[in-house]
């Protein structure tokens, strides 16, 4: 069973919506319980990355979600959910992300308006599972003012003032900072590629 | 890069889709269900549907209308028209909103925006502001420079006057916590000769979140010129979509073809 986490913040019910589009059943977990059993976890998110992690902590699901990423769980993390897998954030510098990789999400500095609100599109590296399907050059809908740095995970980029990640793949941990169940096809199309993993 | 918006409005009353010239003489559109289905094929890049309805039975056809049309929506969907509190907003985000525009009641309450922000998140939530011309400024007001043209913010569906400078607002729902300012001209609304430039860019300007221009659209070259000298980050129209035969595909090719950076959808 794919479990949706649920900490309390944005956009599960439309995440959920997308899922049941695409004919997959899905669970949604607001505390560690569910984390053990899962055959695949998506972290959506929105918001605040402190009161993320906060949220998640209080919930006592950092450590299970952690295990779950050593475990090799699939992992698809959408928007914060990708933030959540670096040391840390400008957003909030003292709280720890789950470290899972290894850089600083930074905000942005311009010359766009903060936050990049809109259709920007993806530069894809060869090769990523997640991606497949999906034409360089396509539009994905993005919301945020924090973004990831382009390291050897990154699936894809996205250019705002300078290339950070738009989506990254290690594995069978896979992010984006886009939202999938807000862009279209191409959204679809990437969600339908991580649930047939 | 980051593509600029087209984004159809459906300006909903009693079940159906309406649209009037600056909001008077309205006139039957279309069913909403298959408005969104199409604009949403033809490549629109968000829709926003304002409730218009005066009656609660309209209220509650809409509410039908938004959870029927997002469970088979796929871009980002805004709903307005009606929202005075928190309670009213979370039942349009249940519904399957991804945004809520509020207008007069954060005219009446400006803590209402930063509470709304603080219960879904800033990006949840649009601050609707029509403003009608009242010439150069004689005098001024908080945040306005003597002697610009200034707009004054409208409510009630644009019948009644405040007297606030659009542009100061603009600049007090960022603080507020407005993810975004859908800025219509009511002076243009539904006239089809153009936006106004010259707001749109005094507000975009002002601003560090993404203004929306509505008002106005008639063709084509009216979506250039507020993307360009009105420094829009995206263009709301209905009348040029639902009367107009103007379909997305065709506009988004003829602002690509101008420069503008627009999301082409395959097939």
């Amino acid at each position: 069973m794919t479990v949706v986490i649920d900490y309390g913040a944005g956009n599960v019910g439309s995440v959920l919506k997308a899922i049941a589009y695409l004919g997959y059943p899905a669970e949604i977990a607001g505390s560690a319980k569910l984390l053990a059993g899962a055959d695949k976890i998506i972290l959506p998110g929105q918001g605040h990355f402190g009161a993320m992690m906060g949220e998640l902590g209080r919930r006592g699901m950092i450590e299970p979600l952690r295990e779950a990423l050593g475990r090799g769980t699939p992992y698809l993390g959408i928007c914060l959910g990708l933030q959540a897998l670096y040391e840390s954030s400008e957003e909030a510098p003292a709280v720890a992300g789950l470290g899972w990789l290894a850089g600083t999400v930074r905000r942005f500095t311009g010359p766009g308006k903060v936050p990049q609100v809109g259709w920007n599109q993806l530069e894809i590296r060869g090769g990523s599972r997640l991606l497949e399907g999906v034409a360089n050059g396509s539009f994905v809908y993005y919301c945020h003012s924090y973004y990831a740095p382009v390291t050897a995970e990154t699936a894809a980029l996205t250019d705002y003032g300078g290339p950070y990640a738009a989506a990254v793949e290690r594995g069978a941990l896979w992010a984006v900072q886009f939202h999938p169940e807000k862009s279209g096809e191409v959204g679809l199309r990437v969600l339908q590629n991580f649930l047939a993993s | 890069m980051l593509a600029k918006r087209i984004i159809p409005c459906l300006d909903c009353q009693d079940g159906r889709v309406v649209k009037g010239v600056r909001f008077e003489g309205l006139r039957d559109a279309g069913d909403p269900g298959e408005l969104a289905d199409l604009y949403n094929r033809e490549g629109a890049d968000e829709l926003v549907m304002l409730d218009i309805s005066a009656s609660r039975q309209g209220r509650a056809t809409l509410m039908e209308t938004v959870r029927c049309v997002a469970r088979r929506l796929f871009i980002p969907l805004t709903v307005g028209g009606g929202v005075r509190t928190v309670d009213d907003a979370r039942r349009l985000l249940a519904a399957g909103a991804d945004k809520v525009s509020v207008n007069t009641a954060a005219v009446e309450s400006p803590a209402l925006v930063s509470e709304l922000a603080a219960a879904f998140g800033r990006q949840a939530i649009v601050v609707a502001i029509d403003a009608r011309r009242t010439g150069p400024l004689a005098q001024g007001r908080e945040g306005a420079e003597i002697g610009r043209t200034a707009w004054q913010v409208m409510t009630y569906g644009g019948t009644r006057e405040t007297g606030w400078d659009a542009v100061a607002w603009a600049r007090r729902v960022e603080e507020l916590g407005a993810g975004e300012i859908l800025l219509t001209s009511m002076d243009a609304d539904g006239t089809e000769a153009g936006f106004d430039c010259e707001l749109t860019a005094a507000v975009s300007r002002a601003v560090q979140i993404p203004v929306i221009a509505s008002g106005g659209a008639g063709n084509p070259a009216h979506f250039v010129e507020v993307f360009e000298r009105g420094a829009a980050d995206a263009a709301l129209a209905a009348s040029i979509f639902h009367y107009e035969g103007q379909t997305l595909g065709t506009l988004k090719q003829y602002l690509q073809t101008h420069g503008v950076p627009v999301r082409i959808v395959a097939g």
